[in-house]
């Protein structure tokens, strides 16, 4: 495999831990929740796809776009009746419910779809590649980097350019004053929460299509997509897209090197980006 | 007065504690073992998050760290096992500062996450060392815990198998372990330095406005607990005699359940480790049987705790009567006393 090779390939697996990561990066941005469950729920979300899926016997595609809004109403309820509550100024209680949530999660799909690894069936599409000058790429990797491009877009979009996240930003700045201007922040984090989850969906999805999933492959995920919220830089989407590349390409050229490195090449380009810059590459947010 | 009867209540728990493999049988004293050594980590994890507020999630890697040091000493230096322990819980202490040097750049909750990527760090680069076995881990020497110092004494003394006296032996010194962690807590906790990190705890700002320096107690805190749980590391796998990656650096069984543990039974109090430890060994006997709900049931005690009694069942019981036998601050000087 050429370097070149192994870049390319880097880059596209990179697009999907930004997936992972954009939900947690709005939900940080916003409330300043650290989120543990949030790799649990990208797999609950494979599962929701995988089931909805075979019970319906239709594509994966389709299922997801039934599930998309089950899983924003699930973070909707998960905002409003748990995490609003343990949210203040103590870091403890959220951390501890989150994690809580996430042993909870990952037990109960294993108790409901065994240990066994699944995959979502994406048809023939899955084997097809493209070649894009000297290298060639899969469809699928590249559908998942368009779509994690075009997830932080919309979401970029959102965030500065709509009445929504107007209140989101206000939220975030000083949510004493933003409620003196009629904002509920109890409802705007339900919705932040929402769409977090909408996020996670997709991801699931990319997840589901790459590569067999089981339940217990939530808190990895989870790590990668921190890791890639931070070397990005709190509170800035695109930092988070490039610190998913940078986890990405260390990822590749650490497999690329010897296959049991793969894993530890991604964990120590993060150590090191924190090293150099404490504050991840493109810092926005304060704290 | 109240902290003499709370001394004496101590030493007998203690001693009715360490007659358990005179009169108990081999089964419940490795079972106790675990949960002592539970307990042990509880009491390390409870000093960093709930005292220091460094919430970690990555202790499993000085538990796994103390625990291949040991099998390093035992193994590559043909020392003692108990001299690994020892070992185990400074090099445990020593590796403490690098990590410290990175993750305390973290703030808060990004904390958690610094502290567990480099767990998952040190469990891949254990995996790495092919002298103990690499990725599928290697086991103890026959025999090597057999001859420990002290073993040969003790299955004389007690007339029993000499797996049963290591097993006697393990438990002893977990039971000793958690004896000296709980006495050097609340030392420390009411000495100038502990009540300077409760103060710092509460309210940092008027904390440093006296003249206290949060970063040099935080960072004494976390080598204090990596030392202790490198010790807790190293004495639990001469007990379980194999060392794997993934059993020594597990989330689950060296963070996850000490977490509840504290968790439920009282979160930045002194005795509430204890509780939990209770309850946690309760509802594993009780649940057994079911492996995943049990875990479920665990989480969701978790989470209905935070909800409603963030100090636990220990804080719900002293805010419902009042009586706090183990307090932590000094009481006030009476007029004229």
């Amino acid at each position: 495999m050429s370097w070149a090779d192994t870049l390319a390939q880097g880059l596209l697996l990179g697009g999907l831990y930004a997936l992972f990561a954009a939900g947690l990066s709005l939900v940080f941005g916003i409330m300043r929740l650290v989120n543990l469950a949030h790799g649990d729920l990208i797999v609950l979300g494979a599962y929701l796809i995988l089931g909805i899926g075979s019970a319906l016997g239709i594509s994966p595609f389709l299922a997801a776009s039934i599930a998309l809004p089950v899983m924003f109403a699930l973070g909707w309820v998960l905002q409003m009746a748990l995490l609003n509550r343990v949210l203040g100024e103590d870091i403890l209680p959220p951390l501890l419910v989150t994690f809580g949530l996430s042993v909870v999660i990952q037990n109960g799909l294993l108790s409901a779809f065994t240990a066994d690894s699944r995959k979502l069936p994406i048809g023939p599409v899955e084997a097809h590649s493209l070649p894009l000058g000297p290298v060639t790429v899969g469809v699928m990797p590249l559908i998942t980097f368009g779509s994690a491009i075009a997830v932080i877009l919309i979401l970029n979009w959102l965030f500065y350019r709509t009445a929504l996240g107007r209140a989101f930003r206000a939220t975030s700045d000083d949510a004493v004053t933003a409620q003196l201007m009629g904002i509920r922040p109890k409802q705007i984090f339900g919705m932040a929460t929402g769409i977090a989850l909408v996020v996670a969906t997709i991801a699931a999805l990319y997840l589901g299509a790459r590569a067999n999933f089981d339940p217990s492959i939530g808190p990895a995920r989870l790590l990668y997509a921190f890791e890639a919220v931070i070397i990005g830089g709190l509170g800035s989407l695109w930092g988070t897209l490039a610190g998913g590349l940078v986890i990405g390409v260390a990822q590749t050229f650490g497999a690329a090197l010897n296959p049991e490195w793969q894993i530890l090449a991604g964990h120590i380009a993060f150590v090191a980006v924190l090293l150099v810059r404490p504050r991840g590459l493109f810092p926005r947010a304060q704290d | 007065m109240k902290n003499s009867h709370s001394l004496l209540l101590f030493v007998v728990l203690v001693a009715g504690l360490a007659l358990v493999p005179v009169l108990g049988s081999r089964a419940l004293v490795q079972d106790l073992f675990m949960v002592l050594c539970l307990l042990v980590l509880a009491l390390n994890w409870n000093m960093l998050a709930g005292f220091a507020g460094l919430v970690s999630v990555g202790q499993q890697a000085f538990v796994g760290i103390g625990g291949y040091a040991m099998f390093a000493a035992v193994i590559l230096g043909g020392l003692d096992p108990l001299a690994g322990v020892l070992i185990g819980g400074v090099v445990a202490m020593v590796l403490s500062v690098p990590v410290a040097f990175f993750a305390f750049r973290l703030n808060g909750a990004y904390f958690a996450i610094g502290t567990w990527a480099v767990a998952d760090i040190a469990r891949l680069g254990f995996g790495q060392w092919k002298a103990l076995g690499g990725g599928t881990g290697t086991s103890l020497p026959k025999g090597a815990a057999r001859d420990m110092i002290g073993a040969d004494a003790v299955k004389e003394m007690l007339g029993i198998s000499a797996a049963a006296a290591t097993d006697a032996m393990t438990y002893w010194l977990a039971l000793a372990l958690v004896a000296v962690m709980m006495l050097a807590s609340w030392l420390f906790l009411r000495s100038r330095m502990g009540l300077g990190l409760q103060a710092v705890r509460d309210n940092p700002v008027a904390a440093r406005s006296v003249g206290v320096d949060p970063l040099r107690l935080k960072a004494l805190v976390f080598l204090l607990t990596a030392f202790g749980t490198g010790i807790c590391g190293g004495l639990i796998f001469i007990q379980i005699g194999r060392i794997s990656p993934d059993a020594a650096f597990s989330l689950l069984d060296w963070t996850a359940f000490v977490i509840f543990i504290v968790v439920i039974g009282g979160i930045g109090t002194l005795p509430g480790p204890v509780i939990g430890v209770l309850v946690f060994y309760g509802l594993e006997q009780l649940l057994a049987d079911y492996g995943t709900v049990y875990l479920i049931v665990l989480g969701c005690l978790g989470i209905a705790i935070m909800l409603f009694a963030r100090r636990g069942l220990w804080g719900a019981f002293i805010e419902r009567t009042g009586f706090d036998p183990l307090p932590l601050g000094h009481a006030a000087p009476r007029p004229g006393a």
